[in-house]
């Protein structure tokens, strides 16, 4: 896993190869200085010899240098490394996504895709910077510390293995309670900020009830627990400094007593026992940071695993070896279609579909929710590969054509449907590239946005905001569809796209189709009987069957289902009074 | 998600953080005087026994060993006796050390219970329109962001500095004992150090706002692309997309890799500017001390040289606290804007009591009656009237605006007879939702009055309005905890039977029946692993239990099939029985047996009547009901 991941280092490899070398420089030329300063204490001042001091102080001198050259190298490739890693991770994952089809990201779901993307890739290069810049210098500069402390003197470098030893084994002991602890501590943390989400998006509903005591006793309970819980893990934590200066300050005495007693002896200098002092924190740093370190890299392997995730995948829709580019027209033909969304799920979403849609028809489908008449459509344009059967669109099967020459000709105009930010006229030409203004315009006249844009200040030259959220659920809608018309399809899909479009504007945009595109297949899901009344024939969907598919009048004679929804939808009259599930009412102020 | 935080560092931040830094800093000495006291005198020895060790340094090699080696006498006893001393006064600093962290924890810990339990307490009270003028995310990354950067604040920054600050002034003073003019050296390196910091931190300042700005634009394109990307497939729009993002992707790996780079500078250039300054100090100490100047001895440079060491780190300690402070006032100020917000005003004080009939007069009592009466009380003459609770609604010319100069209701005029069905019916946009939202006054109307049984409701006290009115929103939202829970919601007393009942009455009763865990099931994700219609039932069931004389119903059924929303219907039929209704739908079937329906346009009522009467009118409801297209 670290191995694939380490392969988007790519062009950083340089870097990320320097960078430790650049920081093991420094860590050499920060252990030559004590060896320099004892020198001067000893050889310098001991003797008496000013020629020396100076001597040495300028050796000194250019070690510093030379270290401030090898440390600021090292920070500089570190950095590079590090974001030149975390921007190869975040464009292969892009990359890859894109080639996802909707089965792979149903798997991963958008919310968690963006986690990965941002957070994880974030997580990654930290830890990479961090591994590149003090992975190798913190346990070099331990193990050269120590090997000076030795070859200074041996005997008193078992106060130091003895300190390292005991430190060590508090680490063990405490860094798994910890990390346990901690890990409770932020699962309960996260409870607490969900229990805040909800409240604030169901604010109306907790004044509505006059419940605002209750919810906040509620939160007071909770932030209570998590108070408990902190000062317990926080209890455990604190322990660790103390453990550390107390460590110090005992090396720190042990030295000075064995020290003294071999100075006096003559088995010591002055100087080298200052020198020990010295070592004495690099050795307990260092041991601090490989402890931070190790800390820190069991923290990014849940995220190095989840973008490896992301980049195994594999799309599941491919294109065929020698694909066809043309889809000759707008014809559509299912045979015995068994279709699932997971291979191994034994009951099919749509089960032994037969159907025979003539180019140029326009054809509703109507059915309760979850009776697949979404997944029916979806197999158009080979978002979902059927699982066995076939889908046929211009006679040729799916699966045979080039897929984007296939969604060029089948145009969607999904449920869950977005604009992204940027113009009107921007968005518009996401269904082709190359679309003239007058183009443009023609596609929202069909869809009947022409009203509103015209309406706007800026026209068509209005900036959509993330999410398409400055214009209404209706407006959104519209858009969409005069989208998905610019790509002149033979085949258009509209997947319940007008439900928040009042009645009679639904009404004028089916009429604009049977005008103005005649030639194109329209297939049009719709949970109003008024959206698909006037199609040529309407399929009737029950629980991933076709269960009638006829004209109105036929349907109307014949289906049980169809006469009921009918019935229960119009009364009488034909059409509903509003388009429900529109957002933009409450917030005028928005 | 929380996205990361942006936060320039300005001029003014300081000047304008001063009064904040002052209310965080009441706040805290208000609640843990007593504990901040604490904590400071063991930080004060702390400091003064780390000190104290150091300078066992000069006496272990001036007092101890370099008499012993000149005199060749080798009585370690006196040693022993000053290592066994410092040894007290080691224990003494370590003990402080563990102190003081152990009360910080509480205090910390404390202060933050408090804020988040002041702010959401607060937060409760703010008016619908605050949740309205201000993005959720941001209302949530106060909760998250801005409360972390005081905990790092309480927790770390306010002890180190203090620390560090009383570390420096000690060290000097133990330095300037020691030698003089090595402490001016020393002193002099600082200043070049503090240049240079200044000079790094300004232009990895600058490029970490790039940085953080790329950042968002960035996450924010990923966010969108990750929403859009089964938008993207459709559209092959896949190249499009990759070169945008290759686009942004790339300006962020420049600020990126520029902001890290000089943030990655400073440790080395401070720590080399520290060696320099030990080389310097080293060899001007050497020269005094080999010719005897100032007084310097060699036990004396060995302590000033480890304290040449000890006097950087605190000094690179407080500068890098002060970044934290900054970002943590940013923090504070948020967090105290929401606490200043202005709550929700309640002048009300008409409220509503249970009652029993006593000659046709209401009666207040304790118990549940299933009557309830408004209860007056007169200023003026300091007499309390009864008056019962009816259900009639008015409205009298009712105008309103959510922003000033942009008037989204007109004129509104309607009369709801005590059990009357009233529906309302109109385009989106119309104003429907906005009519029930006043009536229960998440809103304040701008021109008009709206009567309740005669009372204008902003007499009354907003918790027994709220309360003698049952909503169901649009918009179904539950709470995390199990079915019967959420069920409980609109009667917190409810008994498991009348929990049952209210689920039975709402026509939910027989699906939660089949969920796993029955009425335990917990839902978690505003019922996440519940249909939407199950969802609107269990919204309804809520309402139900709390058996409301009034009721408003903001239907939003467009997911909803025909057969769950036949459930769904049966529900509310049932729940209507016998009150006064107010209805938002747009099946027909729920319409049509209305005592009265409005037909809204662009805010203002344009035709009223009975289902026969605005039919024989034959407007716009006409044209609507018999599926006649309405040219624009």
């Amino acid at each position: 896993m670290i191995k694939k991941l380490l392969s988007h280092v790519r062009e950083y490899k340089g870097a990320a190869i320097l960078t430790p070398l650049f920081m093991l420089l420094e860590v050499a030329m920060e252990m030559i200085i004590p060896q320099f300063m004892a020198s001067i204490i000893d050889v310098g001042i001991g003797n008496g010899d000013m020629a020396h001091i100076f001597r040495v102080g300028i050796f000194m001198l250019v070690t510093a240098l030379i270290g401030l050259f090898a440390g600021v190298m090292g920070g500089k490739y570190g950095a590079i490394a590090s974001a030149g890693f975390a921007k190869n991770l975040r464009s292969a994952m892009f990359r890859k996504i894109q080639t996802f089809s909707f089965k792979n990201i149903d798997r991963f779901s958008s919310s968690s895709l963006i986690t990965r993307l941002t957070t994880d890739v974030t997580n990654i290069q930290n830890a990479f910077q961090m591994i590149l810049r003090i992975g190798m210098r913190a346990p070099a500069s331990l193990i050269v510390a120590l090997v000076m402390a030795i070859s200074i003197s041996p005997k008193l470098s078992l106060v130091y293995v003895g300190a390292l030893v005991f430190l060590v084994i508090m680490m063990i002991i405490l860094l798994p309670i910890t990390h346990r602890v901690f890990t409770q501590v932020f699962k309960k943390y996260d409870e607490l900020n969900n229990s805040v989400q909800e409240n604030v998006s169901a604010i109306r509903v907790v004044k509505a009830y006059v419940r605002e005591k209750y919810e906040t006793e509620k939160f007071h309970r909770a932030t209570t627990n998590i108070y408990n819980m902190f000062i317990r893990a926080e209890k455990i934590m604190v322990v660790a400094m103390p453990i550390m200066m107390g460590t110090i300050y005992v090396v720190i005495m042990l030295l000075s007593w064995f020290g003294a007693k071999d100075v006096v002896s003559g088995e010591l200098t002055v100087g080298k026992l200052t020198q020990l002092m010295t070592y004495c924190m690099n050795i307990l740093m260092s041991l601090m940071m490989v402890a931070m370190i190790f800390v820190m890299l069991t923290m990014s392997v849940a995220s190095a695993d989840r973008i490896v995730e992301v980049l195994d995948e594999e799309p599941d829709i491919r294109d065929p070896e020698d694909p066809v580019m043309e889809v000759s027209d707008g014809s559509v033909v299912f045979s015995h279609v068994n279709f699932g969304y997971h291979e191994t799920a034994e009951d099919y979403v749509l089960s032994d579909i037969d159907l025979h849609i003539d180019s140029g028809e326009t054809i509703g489908i109507i059915g309760g929710t979850g009776s697949a008449k979404t997944s029916l459509v979806n197999l158009i344009s080979r978002l979902y590969d059927v699982n066995s059967g076939s889908v046929k669109v211009g006679g040729r099967d799916v699966r045979e054509y080039d897929v984007q020459a296939l969604r060029d000709q089948v145009s969607v105009v999904l449920q869950k449907n977005v604009l992204f930010s940027g113009t009107i006229y921007e968005n518009l030409r996401w269904g082709d590239k190359n679309a003239t203004d007058e183009e443009c315009r023609r596609a929202c006249k069909l869809a009947c946005a022409d009203e509103f844009i015209d309406r706007l200040p800026d026209g068509y030259d209005t900036y959509i905001e993330q999410g398409g959220t400055n214009v209404s659920g209706g407006q959104r809608q519209r858009l969409c569809i005069a989208r998905a018309l610019l790509k002149k399809p033979k085949i258009l899909i509209l997947d319940d796209s007008t439900s928040a479009v009042d009645t009679a504007t639904d009404a004028r945009i089916r009429r604009a189709f049977r005008e103005e595109i005649p030639g194109t297949t329209k297939i049009i899901i719709a949970q109003r009987i008024s959206s698909v009344e006037d199609a040529d024939r309407i399929i009737v969907m029950d629980d991933g069957r076709i269960n009638g598919f006829d004209t109105h009048e036929n349907l109307l004679k014949n289906n049980e289902i169809y006469r009921d929804v009918y019935e229960s939808q119009t009364g009488g009259g034909s059409g509903d009074f509003d388009s429900p599930g529109s957002d933009d009412e409450r917030g005028g102020d928005r | 998600m929380a996205r990361p935080q942006r936060k320039k560092l300005t001029k003014e931040d300081f000047t304008a953080n001063k009064e904040v830094m002052g209310r965080v800093f009441s706040f805290l000495l208000e609640r843990y005087k007593i504990r901040f006291i604490l904590v400071f005198v063991c930080i004060t020895i702390s400091v003064l026994c780390n000190v104290r060790g150091t300078l066992f340094m000069q006496n272990l090699i001036d007092d101890y060993i370099v008499p012993m080696v000149q005199t060749g006498n080798h009585d370690f006893g006196p040693l022993l006796r000053a290592i066994l001393q410092v040894a007290c006064f080691y224990a003494a600093g370590v003990a402080a050390t563990y102190v003081y962290n152990l009360i910080m924890i509480y205090i910390s810990q404390g202060a933050l219970r408090e804020l988040r339990d002041q702010l959401f307490e607060h937060m409760e009270k703010l008016p619908i329109r605050y949740f309205d003028s201000n993005a959720h995310g941001d209302i949530m990354s106060t909760y998250t962001n801005d409360i972390d950067t005081l905990r790092q604040l309480i927790s770390q920054s306010i002890p180190q500095i203090f620390n560090s600050t009383l570390t420096i002034v000690a060290v000097l003073i133990s330095m300037i004992r020691l030698s003089l003019p090595l402490t001016g050296i020393t002193l002099l390196m600082v200043g070049v150090m503090l240049v240079v910091t200044g000079k790094i931190a300004g232009l990895s300042g600058k490029y970490f706002i790039q940085q953080q700005k790329d950042i968002a634009t960035v996450n924010g394109n990923i966010e969108e692309m990750m929403n859009g990307q089964k938008v993207v497939k459709v559209f092959n729009h896949e190249e499009e997309a990759i070169a945008k993002f290759d686009q942004l992707n790339e300006q962020l790996y420049d600020s990126a890799s520029k902001a890290n780079t000089y943030a990655n500078v400073l440790m080395p250039a401070n720590a080399q500017i520290g060696n320099v300054s030990y080389v310097l100090i080293a060899v001007f100490g050497g020269v005094l001390a080999l010719n005897g100047w100032t007084g310097l001895t060699l036990g004396k440079l060995a302590s000033f040289l480890s304290f040449n060491k000890s006097f950087n780190m605190p000094i690179n300690q407080v500068s890098q606290q002060l970044n934290f402070i900054v970002m943590a006032m940013a923090g504070a100020k948020r967090i105290f804007a929401m606490i200043d917000e202005e709550p929700e005003l309640d002048e009300g004080y008409v409220t509503l009591v249970n009652a029993r009939d006593e000659d046709g007069k209401p009666m207040e009592c304790k118990n549940h009656t299933g009557k309830w009466a408004w209860k007056h009380y007169h200023q003026a003459d300091g007499t309390t009237t009864y008056q019962w609770q009816q259900g009639e609604v008015v409205f009298d010319d009712v105008d309103f605006a959510y922003v000033p100069e942009k008037t989204v209701l007109h004129n509104i005029k309607l009369y709801a007879k005590p059990g009357q069905k009233i529906a309302f019916v109109g385009a989106t946009g119309a104003g429907k939702t906005t009519i029930t939202n006043l009536i229960n006054r998440f809103y304040d109307i701008a021109d008009g009055k709206i009567r309740y049984d005669g009372i204008n409701i902003n007499k009354i006290k907003k918790a027994d309005l709220r309360r003698s009115l049952g909503i169901v929103l649009q918009d179904t939202q539950l709470f995390t905890g199990t079915v019967a829970d959420n069920i409980r919601y609109g009667k917190l007393d409810a008994t498991d039977e009348e929990v049952k009942n209210a689920a039975k009455l709402a026509n939910a009763h027989s699906f939660i029946r089949r969920l796993p865990q029955g009425y335990d099931t917990v839902l978690t994700g505003n019922g996440a692993n519940l249909s939407q219609g199950q969802r609107q039932l269990l919204a309804i069931a809520r309402a139900a239990i709390a058996d409301p004389p009034v009721l408003i119903l903001d239907e939003a059924t467009s997911s909803i099939d025909t057969r769950t929303e036949k459930l769904v219907q049966d529900g509310m039929d049932r729940l209507m029985h016998g009150r006064t209704t107010f209805v938002i739908a747009h099946r027909l079937s729920t319409i049509r047996n209305s005592d009265c329906i409005m037909v809204l346009d662009q805010g203002r009522i344009i035709e009223r009547g009975n289902h026969d009467e605005l039919i024989n009118e034959g407007g716009k409801y006409y044209q609507l009901y018999t599926g006649k297209l309405v040219n624009a």
